[in-house]
């Protein structure tokens, strides 16, 4: 049962000295109810184009984009955002920042609901104690918690990231890493999110979109991760299909995200880009 | 070394204003004039300058003398040309808080709408560069004609004076709010009203205040020539008044008091930029 469905998606932008650029076009994905899906492509593939349109935020040229059999036409709180900057108000507190969130999504709420309600996603990214503090006050990885705290509270029925790691440093990103699938998988959340890190979309991701190189970018493929759902992230890497899916993964963003264009594989259908799995040879 | 560095800069201001003051004491001192005697009536006619060759400058002590007699009764009513000098400055800064409020009520609404709107903000950028540059004082004519009372006319004065670094700063802040943080609020389908409440002001009223700092900076430059031109009342007509019976003491009390209300104004809104600042 697909939650999210882009069809025919297209994103142009008006050319310095007339004509249009096409960042892409002809674009299909469709995601299920609780998966966790990585779109991974380079720089201007218009991977946060497809995000942002998700979100509402920005207006694709064409096509249109279905969540929950309802077409979307601008932000709503069904659909939650994970900025790449955070994107806490620095006026608010950590409460204050998840309460604000809370209190859009239920407008009726008591404070007293309302305070109760985002205490508990404060405590669920284990931010416990740092209530009280303004965003200044906190290292990126704890800003980063506030912001997914945030968009978890308002319960959307889908989480929408962009790079939200990215601006972390190693051992933070890790650890958040751990804490999002922990999240998701306890609650089934389904998730779209941009990255440009291999092993980040091989932690999380139950489905890797590969872009290709814009401008006219498309989805060569989709890649089913073949590695199990209680994988861990410090231990993964000993799984026989481990190598397989990271050469597969990144052999495309070295060669194929430039080549795929020009050899476009027989039988090819936007509609329907071929899913893979790769594994080791049986 | 913060507080040592603090320490001796007090020292230092200190010896700065002794030395002045003792500059203008030796400066203002009796000069003997040993020149040929005097026509008497001439030295009846000039007092105690002519004859005994006393500086027409008032000496610190004079003004501390004369402020000490200011202060201990600030608020005295001897009809209208002669009034305690809190009186008088609480008259100036009545139609200061006055002009300067209606200011606030016009400047920070409109300025949301300029800077929330690209197309008003072009569309009303002209008139705002025009009348911008214009003296306060030169609408004194059009509003004594127009409105017919003087004491209005100085509070509109104030006004037009005091609306434009608040209108500008307000519109700008307004404009530069963070694109992230109105993402944040669009996704999370907040209300125009709430949005400008909770989002757009909060962020943007570090820039406001600092232009309503500016603004009752000048509207009170402003108000003590206003009241020179409309006079009856306030500091700024103290001043003529003084320099009309040649006193200067008074002339050099009263720039001394509205240095230091002005500094009270500045200061006051200061904090309230301490206030509404946030760090990132």
């Amino acid at each position: 049962m697909s939650v999210i469905s882009l069809e025919a998606l297209a994103k142009r932008y008006p050319k310095n000295g007339g004509g249009e650029t096409t960042i892409f076009e002809n674009l299909w994905l469709s995601v299920n109810k609780g998966e966790f899906v990585c779109i991974i492509g380079h720089s201007g593939c218009g991977k946060t184009t497809v995000l942002n349109s998700l979100a509402g935020l920005d207006r694709p040229t064409e096509g249109v984009i279905i969540v929950d059999e309802k077409e979307i036409t601008g932000p709503g709180l069904d659909r939650a955002m994970i900025f790449q900057g955070h994107a806490l108000l620095p006026w608010k507190t950590v409460m204050a920042n998840v309460a604000f969130a809370v209190s859009s999504r239920w407008p009726k709420a008591s404070r007293a609901e309302v305070e109760s309600r985002a205490q508990k996603f404060i405590d669920l990214v284990g931010l416990t104690g740092s209530e009280r503090k303004r965003p200044a006050e906190l290292s990126g990885g704890m800003k980063q918690r506030v912001g997914i705290a945030r968009a978890l509270s308002i319960e959307p029925k889908i989480m929408l990231m962009d790079e939200p790691f990215s601006a972390l440093d190693a051992l933070t990103r890790g650890s958040l890493q751990d804490e999002v699938r922990r999240i998701c998988r306890e609650t089934g959340q389904t998730v779209v999110m941009i990255t440009h890190d291999v092993d980040e979309a091989m932690y999380l991701a139950d489905k890797v979109v590969m872009m290709t190189n814009g401008p006219g970018a498309m989805v060569a493929e989709i890649v089913q991760n073949p590695l199990p759902l209680d994988r861990d992230r410090t231990g993964m890497h000993k799984h026989p299909d481990y190598y397989a899916l990271r050469n597969h993964l990144i052999d495309f963003l070295v060669s194929g995200s430039r080549t795929f264009r020009d050899n476009i594989p027989p039988g090819y259908d936007p509609r329907k880009p071929p899913v893979v799995r790769p594994a080791v040879a049986a | 070394m913060m507080t040592n560095n603090a320490g001796r800069s007090y020292v230092v201001t200190a010896l700065i204003a002794f030395a002045f003051l003792l500059a203008w004491h030796i400066g203002v001192q009796t000069t003997s004039s040993g020149g040929p005697p005097l026509d008497p009536e001439y030295a009846k006619l000039m007092g105690a300058t002519a004859t005994t060759g006393k500086s027409p400058m008032p000496g610190p002590l004079d003004v501390g003398a004369k402020l000490a007699e200011h202060l201990s009764q600030p608020f005295y009513d001897k009809g209208p040309n002669d009034k305690g000098i809190g009186i008088q400055l609480a008259w100036s800064v009545l139609r200061v808080a006055m002009g300067y409020g209606l200011a606030v009520l016009v400047a920070i609404p409109l300025g949301f709408l300029i800077g929330m709107s690209p197309m008003m903000n072009r569309a009303l950028d002209p008139f705002i560069q025009l009348l911008k540059p214009v003296s306060p004082l030169a609408w004194m004519p059009l509003a004594l004609y127009t409105i017919k009372d003087s004491g209005k006319s100085a509070i509109f004065v104030i006004f037009i004076c005091s609306i434009w670094p608040m209108l500008i700063n307000t519109a700008f802040g307004v404009a530069s709010v963070r694109k992230e943080w109105l993402n944040v609020a669009r996704t999370l389908e907040v209300g125009p009203f709430r949005r400008a409440f909770t989002v757009i002001l909060p962020a943007a009223a570090p820039t406001i205040v600092t232009g309503m700092r500016i603004s009752i900076g000048i509207a009170w430059l402003v108000i003590v020539a206003a009241e020179m031109l409309v006079g009856g009342t306030g500091i700024g007509y103290f001043v003529w008044n003084e320099w009309n019976n040649l006193s200067i003491t008074n002339v050099i009390i009263a720039i001394l008091v509205i240095g230091v209300v002005g500094m009270i104004l500045d200061q006051a809104l200061a904090r309230v930029g301490r206030a509404v600042t946030f760090p990132e």
